[in-house]
């Protein structure tokens, strides 16, 4: 020891703890089962107006046909996506970019305002869990007999039940998968062909995917996909704010919890309205305790504000011990309206990006040329003493209607446009046509000039155009 | 690859994979205090812990997933050094494979065309197209996306032919190519001669010339270049000799650039197709350089 730390001899009590043993387990945690309780209430309602809509979307729009073809088909091998009357091309895949900023901001723009109302309601996961529970539900009994059978030793019984949900699980697994790959092969030959085993390998490999993904994810990873794959939970702490709408726990209305007999005076003996009956936590499909408080596993489902109403009923307490409110409301602060600049800059942003959108699809052409001039021969000299440059000219008609289509040159007074100028494209069906431009030498000014090769439908409604060169000889023979 | 190479790509692929391993098992096990259902790492910065929460064990069991595939994988495709996997996968078997499915698939409708004349090919207007094709991936290069040529690189449009504008024989020109040799008579005949003999040439192809020089050229053109060309001039198909007399000049008709041809001599190259496209091939593009000129016929 050096003189600046001084040493002290001290004595410890005899009954001083050294060393605690500390208890060792191990990282990785198996998933522990939840069981939910089944409850009805008024969120629950709201929730078959918001699920059923999205899923007799899903399973019944590959049915719909458009003319000759279904209406929603993505034709992956002849890279078209037709959906009714439009048919995007891959050139059109910045719609595609778009179209994932708006439902980017239009997440973040409902997050600031209404919390995690996506999760609760609409995402498939979701809803394709709650239809999987529901299974559960009608195969192997309410909540308590279900950890009553789990808990149980192997019978004829479990096993029956047991067959019967999983079949039921991958018989609604199929059927999801099945509707999937019904979006990108038309469903209508899908289905028989499925039942007469005629499939292709890659139909069979892509429903076989789909169908144990659905499986897996409904039946078993359930909130696992929530807590640990979605990103979304991990950042709505950077979207909410203390005005956002979540499913809150009023502590002070709440605390202290504890059971009571019914109709004596609580607040007299220091008891809130929580009568610790564990409703909400027997409830919630993530397996948490909505009293603790904001959780990221939370995903604003409202069982539990459901679940707590009703025995706020049975307790003739008012309801609303657990409700949507927000944070600066269970705190007494300052609240905000719904002018508050990051909602308002969401919304802008969102605001924007449609407006963009729409324009883009209502001002798209649909028609795209691409010129290629002749590189190998820069220029070459008629017989008659012309200059002549030659263009090959690819026109792409991304419409669904035969269309006629003109070619004119423009650049240079007196450049005339030899080959096939006039000609008709099929729908959805890409042309090469061989362009020569000539011009008399002495009208020809300068060695390198810009040109516009423009391309119009028989009646001008559409016009597209694309610059290229025309080059002649730097010395004249 | 050399040994060292391989075996570092080796050592460093399975090592990578060992030491994943081995971070998913070491940290396995953690520790908290007794009574507690709180994991943390049990350090303490300025107050601050850390929690240590378990992860998922479908998660570990995932990833221990991923490495029995990357192990199976290595086995079974190249990917360690210079092994070559279980299965013999390359590239180059691959393309293979594919460039004989495509032959086995195209076999018939290439048969069907080669069986008939260029000819007949005519009015097969799925062949034309198939030709187009072919000749703009392989002759638009010279020959122009138009097929009108340039500086050296024939007009195939014209009815004016070199060695001849039978299907057959520009199928001939097509697979074996042509070489045209016009020897330099500079050295030979001198500058003058060169001079008349050019006035001459022009002469005979109809232009307005100099008589006088043309007439000293006549002499010139007997002695030297009818034995290719003609004594009129008209060119000789066998030899690729071109028709002096028509308005068509392969490398231009400037008085000063035929002149250059005379003086300097000319060795045109039509490159040979066979190795390169095959007999299928040039048939249907012959089909095809044929139909450019069907206007001019």
């Amino acid at each position: 020891m050096n003189d600046k730390i001084p040493l002290q001899d001290i004595d410890l009590p005899d009954d001083a703890v050294l060393h605690v043993e500390p208890e060792v387990y191990d990282l990785y945690k198996k998933r522990e089962q939840i069981y939910t309780r089944k409850i009805t209430g008024f969120f629950q309602k709201i929730r078959l107006f918001t699920g059923w809509p999205l899923l007799l979307g899903y399973f019944l729009l590959p049915w719909i046909n458009w003319g000759t073809r279904q209406a929603v088909f993505f034709d992956l091998p002849s890279r078209q996506f037709h959906i009714i009357g439009l048919t995007f091309w891959p050139q059109d895949f910045i719609l595609l970019a778009a179209l994932l900023i708006i439902s980017a901001f239009a997440l973040f723009t409902i997050t600031t305002w209404l919390g995690r109302v996506w999760c609760g309601y609409t995402c498939p996961q979701t809803v394709w869990t709650s239809i999987f529970m529901w299974a559960e539900q009608v195969t192997e009994g309410n909540r308590n007999t279900r950890i009553k059978l789990d808990q149980d030793v192997w019978s004829v019984n479990k096993i029956i039940r047991k067959i019967a949900k999983h079949t039921l699980w991958i018989g609604i697994a199929l059927l999801t998968g099945l509707t999937f790959v019904g979006y990108f092969s038309p469903i209508r030959e899908l289905l028989p062909n499925m039942l007469a085993f005629n499939l292709g390998n890659w139909e069979i490999f892509w429903i076989v995917f789909f169908t144990g993904a659905t499986y897996g994810n409904a039946g078993w990873l359930r909130e696992q996909v929530c807590m640990y794959m979605c990103p979304y939970a991990r950042f709505q702490a950077a979207m909410f704010d203390g005005d956002t709408l979540v499913v809150s726990y009023d502590p002070e209305r709440g605390e202290s919890r504890g059971a009571r007999k019914k109709d004596i005076d609580y607040q007299a003996e220091g008891l809130g309205d929580c009568i610790d009956c564990q409703m909400c936590v027997q409830v919630c499909p993530v397996g948490i305790d909505i009293r603790d408080g904001l959780q990221y596993e939370c995903i604003n489902c409202a069982l539990c504000i459901d679940a707590c109403d009703e025995i706020m009923d049975k307790m003739e307490y008012p309801k609303g011990l657990i409700k949507y409110t927000t944070e600066n409301r269970l705190q007494h602060k300052q609240e905000h309206s719904l002018l508050r600049p990051k909602l308002l800059g969401y919304g802008a942003a969102l605001a924007l990006m449609l407006t963009v959108f729409s324009v883009a699809i209502i001002t798209r052409t649909p028609l795209q040329i691409d010129v290629l001039r002749d590189r190998g021969v820069l220029y070459h000299t008629t017989v008659e003493g012309m200059i002549e440059n030659s263009y090959t000219l690819k026109v792409l008609n991304m419409s669904q209607a035969t269309q006629r289509y003109q070619v004119t040159i423009v650049g240079i007074d007196g450049l005339l446009l030899l080959g096939n100028s006039a000609f008709e494209v099929a729908a959805g069906k890409r042309t090469e046509v061989v362009l020569r431009a000539q011009i008399d030498p002495a009208l020809l000014p300068n060695v390198n000039t810009p040109v516009e090769l423009i391309v119009t439908t028989a009646d001008n409604s559409t016009l597209v155009s694309e610059e290229t060169r025309f080059i002649g000889p730097h010395i004249r023979y | 690859m050399s040994s060292f190479w391989s075996a570092w790509i080796i050592i460093i692929t399975l090592g990578t994979i060992a030491f994943c391993v081995w971070i998913l098992l070491a940290n396995r096990k953690g520790e908290k205090q007794p009574g507690t259902d709180v994991h943390t790492t049990g350090h303490v910065y300025d107050g601050i812990e850390e929690y240590d929460n378990p992860l998922p064990n479908w998660w570990f069991k995932g990833f221990m997933l991923t490495v029995v595939f990357a192990l199976g994988y290595l086995v079974l495709y190249p990917g360690l050094g210079s092994y070559k996997g279980a299965l013999d996968w390359s590239p180059e078997a691959a393309w293979q494979e594919e460039i004989q499915a495509a032959d086995e698939r195209y076999a018939d409708l290439y048969a069907g065309y080669a069986s008939q004349t260029i000819e007949a090919l005519q009015d097969n207007e799925q062949a034309l197209l198939s030709g187009q094709r072919i000749f703009a991936n392989n002759c638009a290069v010279c020959h122009g996306s138009a097929g009108t040529g340039a500086y050296g690189f024939p007009n195939l449009t014209d009815n004016d032919w070199l060695y001849g504008g039978d299907g057959e024989t520009i199928k001939t020109t097509i697979i074996g190519g042509r070489n045209g040799a016009m020897p330099a008579w500079l050295p030979i005949i001198g500058e003058k001669n060169v001079n008349a003999v050019a006035e001459h040439v022009m002469k005979l192809s109809g232009r307005e010339v100099n008589e006088d020089i043309a007439k000293q050229g006549v002499k010139v053109f007997n002695t030297y270049c009818a034995a290719c060309h003609a004594a009129d001039g008209s060119g000789n198909q066998m030899l690729g000799a071109p028709n002096l007399t028509d308005n068509v000049w392969l490398y231009g008709g400037s008085p000063e650039l035929i002149r250059h041809s005379i003086r300097n001599g000319r060795a045109g190259n039509m490159p040979a197709q066979n190795l390169l496209l095959g007999n299928d091939k040039v048939h249907l593009v012959s089909a095809y350089v044929y139909s450019l000129s069907a206007k001019a016929r």
